[in-house]
């Protein structure tokens, strides 16, 4: 460990430039300040977080589809815990849960599944969010529910493809990457050769970094390896779960029920071709066409930060709600909520020692 | 308060349950006892010191891998007065029975709680029972209450570790969350984990018996380690610095929590304690800590300094730091 920090620390010596490097996987910004690891970095590397964390890049407008209907009397929202507390315009699962809502916590969309069949005479709705990483499993769910003529059973899809949204924020002009710690379990699922054009395009080395401190370190020290050759190549530091090509079972489950659409990511705006859409041949299995649910227009609180933090330009710590107004307990922005967001984070690990 | 309506993470022992408790309770009920909100409360009577605390036990299910409701109803509660540096004596037991609820295993919990009250020696001495309608409680809900009498010629309590103590933990951490969580329906994962739910009582008492000052002890319920040093730096005014390296955690649980996402620091268990001692007598009550089947892996896990005040921090395994914050306590409902 000593020597991967001494090594980190020698070739950003030889930089001699400050280096921006994005984690998009909300999973290394979480091991990255459990560890403790980012203050092991020179002062001239830094680690920023980008829209890596799939709750909070969720549109409030999806929170307040989910919160009409979780107060439909025929209807039972199954939902992963870390969608609860996240906030919509007015309301938020918990609080409707709390209300009499019906809010079900699930670990899987199969057990969503189960769940559908164990109440017949109500209609229960999964809320498909995430990236390539659960959208097999949200995919096996409505192929496994048509076949077995599961009618009860929808999905409120909001799954979005990271590759389109690394290319967005290289296209914004506003922020400054210097190279991609590219996320390690959507990696295992898409393969390494979805990043090449991150090299070919925009000449920004890219990393895929797997879970435990050591790797993160090891994942620095390559993309400045790189930086260092004027080299911008797609490199597995986690390889021993990533390979070229992926997972092509579960590729092949995603093109089977999903087909690309223009998703709305939290604070960053519409991104062409970066979400998942079910395919009309399963339409019966989609809330908006099965339930009827429609997506309005967001109110969210103008102070909040979470777009330009999402983007890699702001910290928690430029945020006038951070730490005030805003806390885990009683959290504004998505970014708070999820235990893999950025201000939940600085929050909990590192925030009110800087502030 | 900021929400109109109770949430479930008012009850999870975190941020939100302070704010309850401090907001409106402690807020409402104000008086000399209650105002430390200990553990147990402190009563003088005849210029002896007693303990006096209550708990209900909600545990879904309520047979788990390595205990029931019932014992961890006795337990809790006995744990509770332990803390306090009390030897407990009497416990009250009132049950709340759904319509339908199989005998047999409410005789099950019974005989669980008649055993883990003789494993210290307290007795049950007065109860209630109330039955409601099928559908209004989830099985059996269990409250008791218990009286100790303190031993210690210091008054434990949590505004009391100094700069310059020890911190010791008696085992590794995480068992009981763990293993209640992968009992629960929807969650597909096996382990071989039980529950550390066990009372401290014995324990304590090896410790007390060497005759050392202890400043300070806890036991490890929901929020687990975190929530207790954040607990105790900010009611001491002190810093708590643990050494991650040091801190117990096995495998499984290890791998459990990464599953789930949580932080085993933060994962409820109910047969483990901290306890702040001067570092200079950290090797006696060790010593007298392994002696007991409870305390075998007893160790050292880090050190309080006077600063930073009111605040905890982990020195982690690769050489970096961060703070222990107080969880939200969402993670996990229902879990005692």
């Amino acid at each position: 460990m000593k020597t991967l920090v001494q090594t980190i620390e020698e070739l950003a010596g030889r930089l001699g430039r400050d280096v921006e490097l994005m984690e998009v996987c909300g999973t290394h910004t979480m091991v990255a300040f459990r560890t403790g690891l980012r203050q092991l970095l020179p002062e001239s590397v830094r680690l920023r977080s980008g829209p890596g964390c799939p709750v909070c890049v969720t549109d409030a407008s999806y929170i307040d589809a989910a919160v009409e209907l979780c107060r439909r009397p025929d209807v039972v929202v199954a939902t992963f815990g870390d969608l609860l507390r996240v906030p919509g315009s007015e309301s938020s699962l918990d609080r409707e849960r709390a209300a009499g809502g019906s809010v079900r916590i699930v670990y899987s969309p199969s057990d969503a599944l189960v769940l559908a069949k164990e109440c017949p005479s109500k209609r229960v709705v999964f809320l498909g969010v995430g990236f390539e990483t659960t959208a097999p499993t949200v995919a096996w769910s409505i192929w496994r529910a048509a076949r077995d003529g599961v009618r009860n059973f929808s999905v409120l899809c909001a799954h979005k493809t990271m590759p389109r949204a690394m290319d967005a924020l290289l296209r914004d002009q506003q922020v400054k990457i210097d190279g991609f710690l590219c996320p390690g379990h959507v990696s295992v699922i898409t393969g390494a050769a979805v990043y090449r054009f991150i090299g070919e395009r925009y000449k920004i080395p890219c990393v895929i970094a797997g879970f435990e401190a050591w790797d993160i370190l090891k994942s620095i020290n390559m993309l400045l390896t790189q930086i260092l050759d004027g080299r911008a190549a797609v490199e597995i530091e986690y390889s021993r779960s990533v390979t070229e090509h992926g997972n092509a079972a579960a590729q092949r489950l995603i093109v089977e029920v999903f087909e690309p659409n223009d998703a709305i990511w939290r604070g960053i705006g519409t991104i062409s071709g970066s979400g998942l859409a079910i395919r009309s041949k399963y339409s019966n299995f989609d809330a908006t066409h099965a339930i009827g649910v429609k997506f309005g227009e967001a109110h969210v609180n103008p102070l909040c930060r979470c777009g330009d933090i999402l983007r890699g330009i702001s910290t928690p710590l430029d945020c006038r709600l951070f730490g005030c107004t805003c806390t885990p307990a009683h959290p504004i922005g998505p970014c708070m909520v999820s235990s893999e967001g950025t201000c939940a984070a600085y929050y909990k690990y590192e925030g009110r020692v800087a502030a | 308060m900021t929400y109109d309506r109770i949430m479930l993470a008012h009850g999870g022992g975190g941020s939100l349950t302070r704010e309850l408790v401090e907001g409106l309770f402690a807020h409402e009920f104000d008086n000399p006892v209650l105002r430390p909100l200990d553990d147990s409360a402190v009563l003088v009577i005849n210029r002896r010191g007693y303990a006096f605390t209550t708990d209900s036990y909600v545990v879904s299910p309520y047979f788990f891998p390595g205990g029931d409701i019932g014992r961890l109803a006795v337990c809790g509660t006995v744990n509770d007065l332990a803390m306090q540096g009390a030897q407990p004596y009497w416990l009250s037991l009132s049950f709340i029975l759904e319509e339908g609820l199989p005998i047999g295993d409410l005789e099950k919990i019974v005989a669980s709680i008649r055993n883990t009250a003789a494993e210290v020696g307290v007795q049950i001495v007065t109860g209630d029972t109330k039955v409601v309608e099928r559908g209004r409680c989830d099985g059996l809900y269990i409250n008791t209450a218990g009286i100790g009498q303190i031993v210690t010629p210091n008054w434990l309590g949590s505004a009391n570790a100094r700069p310059g103590d020890a911190v010791i933990v008696n085992g590794s951490l995480g068992e009981h969350g763990v293993a209640v969580m992968s009992s629960r329906s929807g969650i597909s994962f096996q382990t071989s984990i039980v529950s550390d739910c066990a009372p401290l009582w014995p324990l304590v008492k090896e410790v007390l018996n060497t005759g050392v000052e202890i400043h300070a002890m806890r036991d490890l319920t929901r929020g687990g380690l975190a929530a207790a040093v954040s607990d105790i730096a900010h009611a001491s005014g002190i810093g708590i610095i643990l050494k991650e390296t040091a801190v117990p955690v096995n495998r499984e649980v290890r791998g459990a929590c990464d599953l789930l996402g949580i932080d085993p620091l933060t994962m409820a268990n109910e047969g483990k304690l901290i306890l702040f001692c001067r570092t200079v007598d950290a090797e006696r009550v060790l010593a007298a800590m392994k002696r007991h089947s409870l305390g075998k892996n007893a160790c050292v896990i880090g050190e309080v300094k006077d600063k930073p005040k009111g605040m905890a921090l982990l020195r982690t395994a690769i050489g970096g730091e961060r703070i222990i914050d107080m969880p939200t306590g969402e993670d996990l409902p229902r879990i005692c």
